[in-house]
């Protein structure tokens, strides 16, 4: 059904150094988000740097409280303001995204960056048509006659490959399946012609034969209009379905970030290792057992000293447990939050990655 | 475990309809065809995987098989009884067959202790407190919670693989020899999927166990089963050994769904989706073959002709993984396997071996 037949060009691994000449897109810096609204701040995320260049697709991945939706959500700044503490720097096409006037927030939010979520249902309004939702969204920031906005509602619909487009605007989200009501999500998420896409989950509710639909049409268009796409998912394959970059977060940091490729084929973090190794998927065996990471994710609200994940870790020293680990570059555009990258390298080289006990 | 010469579950024909209520305009009034016409059979000690899209019918047949809908139609016998007849009680029955949800947080009393949570099922049936509590506790260490430390508290205060894991031990108070898992592992992160993934493992052997696995994720379907049932718009359409079915799978449906995968390498990425759009409604399921809308091998009389059930295989061996070869071919719903059904790629009528249709 694609009309565009030509293979995904995947940009050949951009550094996370980009040359000094461009800016990037959105450059995030010494991230921080506490949440407040309980009996103690929760640190979810903490300390996040992540760049993005034009055009470019960046997957954050880890497990639920890791701490990557939290992160997405920053760029638009959907959190609760008086239950939340933010601090660093967030640019965005060149605006302070902290700094935003409520007005110049609404003006941002939509126009310049739009986010989808994964459950459509909860994201649209219900007692308004899906065509009445993306006009009113393209009047809110172009000054645009109603006939004009609808027509390129209507676009919008043929562009997300919506069959019977025309009827489709009419519909009201519970009218339309799963599938239909994430294109129609993403139809309205492009509205306002977006020059950055934030995607937290969008494929997870959705049945494999459906999820594929999605992937493709996401690579499709950021491929077409030149979107960054920063996209949030637990699932590895999706990832590197869509993805250029791929960025494994861990109780709040980024522990490891590269190439699609090399994180699949090199990943030097021993969480990204064990992530990769705990899936059924390409398991040795059928019923073989699979490797698992022992214990479970930190406490938020009492982060230890070191290396977050040094309490699960076979590789883990007494340093690990005191210091908190700087990014280490294995190569340009891959780093990794890990004192013990030298041993993890030779475990993987020699193809027995079993840490030792 | 003594063999067998006949399977431990034995299901025929079973149908289940929801009636639509009709609209203050008289609109409506349909019946969702949730599960229309399903036959399989499971032997001792396998795990048989159920798979397919949403709307496939796969939950309504767990509920159905634990009885917790009525079937319309269709009977389950268990180790040689009728379910719900003379020989076997509801009671007895599903005292031997035992289900785990996929949300783990709903399925618990939220004001039972974990333990009490486990002993409720053994006491109900008969069993003292002090021994329904005994066996709590060591099916707590059993999933590997610790019953000093777990024993007492409540469903909130554990992390959703350990509720998960407490409703394993759950199922398995009261000495089951069947466990349906309903996605059971789906709401689960990752790293702790594979822990549970493990733990079922484990329990199978321990205890002779055998497994309907339902998921929607097919790699782990994959990993866990010895056979999988692909099912489509409430009906199966491929069901046969795990091994040979990812292989080679023959039913359309089933290739499209297998390859609806994502490919985990960056050099050879999913270029076209294998199939458009979502599932059609079981409401108003297409005449004919089900899948004829959306298959890529459809022919005019796919729109009208129903391809025969796949016949339910009497497990040769008995007892033990009823897999006698893991490469067999499996059963397929397609015009295109079935000897003069006017499919271009089908079989002559004459054929005397009719499953011989290699893929294009």
């Amino acid at each position: 059904m694609t009309d565009t037949s030509t293979p995904a060009p995947i940009p050949a691994a951009p550094g996370a150094t980009p040359g000094a000449a461009s800016q990037p897109l959105v450059d995030v810096r010494g991230l921080r988000v506490t949440f407040t609204g309980g009996r103690r701040p929760v640190q979810a995320v903490d300390g996040v740097d992540l760049r993005l260049d034009r055009g470019e697709v960046v997957a954050l991945i880890g497990e639920s409280g890791s701490g990557k939706s939290v992160t997405l959500r920053s760029l638009l700044r959907l959190h609760p303001p008086r239950r939340t503490t933010i601090s660093g720097q967030v640019v965005v096409a060149g605006q302070d995204v902290l700094a935003l006037s409520p007005s110049a927030l609404a003006d941002y939010r939509g126009r310049v960056a739009s986010m989808i979520f994964q459950e459509p249902l909860l994201a649209l309004d219900p007692v308004y048509t899906v065509g009445a939702q993306i006009v009113e969204a393209i009047r809110r920031h172009e000054p645009v006659s109603a006939a004009q906005a609808s027509q390129r509602a209507l676009e919008l619909f043929e562009r997300v490959r919506i069959p019977s487009p025309q009827r489709r605007l009419q519909a009201y989200p519970h009218e339309m399946s799963g599938g239909m009501r994430q294109r129609a999500m993403i139809a309205l998420a492009l509205a306002c012609r977006p020059q950055l896409l934030l995607a937290d989950e969008p494929t997870t509710a959705l049945d494999a034969t459906v999820q594929i639909q999605i992937l493709l049409l996401l690579r499709e268009l950021q491929r077409d209009l030149g979107l960054g796409v920063i996209f949030v998912t637990h699932d590895i394959g999706a990832a590197v379905e869509v993805a250029d970059r791929i960025a494994v977060m861990y109780a709040g940091r980024i522990v490891e970030e590269g190439s699609v490729r090399v994180l699949l084929r090199e990943p030097r973090h021993p969480y990204t290792l064990a992530l990769l190794k705990s899936r059924a998927h390409g398991a040795a065996q059928p019923g073989a057992r699979l490797e698992t990471i022992g214990g479970a994710p930190p406490d938020l609200s009492a982060l230890p000293p070191g290396c977050a994940f040094a309490e699960r870790c076979g590789w883990a020293t007494e340093a690990c447990q005191a210091t908190r680990p700087e990014p280490v570059v294995i190569a340009p555009g891959h780093q990794a939050r890990c004192l013990r990258t030298e041993a993890t390298a030779a475990a993987a080289s020699h193809g027995s990655d079993a840490p030792p006990a | 475990m003594n063999a067998r010469s006949q399977a431990l579950l034995q299901v025929s024909g079973l149908v289940k309809h929801f009636p639509l209520k009709k609209s203050a305009f008289g609109r409506g009034g349909g019946v969702v065809r949730a599960v229309d016409g399903v036959d399989f059979s499971v032997s001792a000690g396998e795990t048989l995987g159920i798979v397919g899209e949403s709307g496939c019918g796969k939950s309504t047949t767990a509920r159905l098989l634990m009885h917790l809908i009525t079937p319309d139609r269709g009977e389950v016998v268990f180790d040689g009884a009728g379910v719900g007849g003379r020989d076997l009680s509801l009671r007895d029955y599903r005292r031997q067959v035992q289900m785990v949800f996929q949300d783990s947080y709903a399925s618990l009393n939220p004001r039972l202790t974990i333990e009490d949570s486990i002993a409720f099922g053994p006491q109900v049936h008969g069993l003292a407190r002090g021994e329904a509590v005994q066996r709590a506790r060591d099916l707590l260490a059993r999933v590997g919670l610790e019953p000093r430390r777990f024993a007492e508290r409540y469903p909130h205060e554990l992390s959703g693989g350990q509720r998960q894991r407490v409703n394993i031990a759950r199922a398995l108070a009261l000495q089951p020899r069947v466990v349906i898992l309903d996605e059971a592992v789906s709401a689960l992160d990752k790293s702790v999927e594979a822990q549970v993934l493990n733990l079922l493992q484990d329990l199978k052997d321990a205890f002779g166990l055998t497994y309907l696995f339902i998921s929607h994720d097919l790699n782990v379907v994959r990993h866990m089963s010895d056979r999988v049932m692909v099912m489509y718009l409430g009906q199966v359409v491929e069901i046969g050994a795990a091994q040979g079915l990812f292989e080679s799978p023959r039913h359309p449906y089933t290739r499209a769904l297998l390859s609806s995968i994502p490919s985990m390498d960056p050099d050879r990425r999913t270029e076209e989706p294998p199939l458009a759009g979502d599932p059609p409604n079981p409401i108003d399921p297409p005449s004919g073959c089900r899948f004829h809308t959306r298959c890529a091998r459809a022919e005019p009389m796919c729109a009208q002709r129903e391809p025969a059930r796949p016949q339910v295989f009497p497990i040769a061996s008995g007892g033990g993984p009823g897999v006698a070869q893991p490469w067999g071919r499996s059963q397929v719903a397609c015009l295109m396997y079935e000897p003069g059904s006017g499919h271009s790629a089908a079989p002559a009528a004459t054929s005397p071996d009719p499953v011989r249709v290699e893929h294009p």
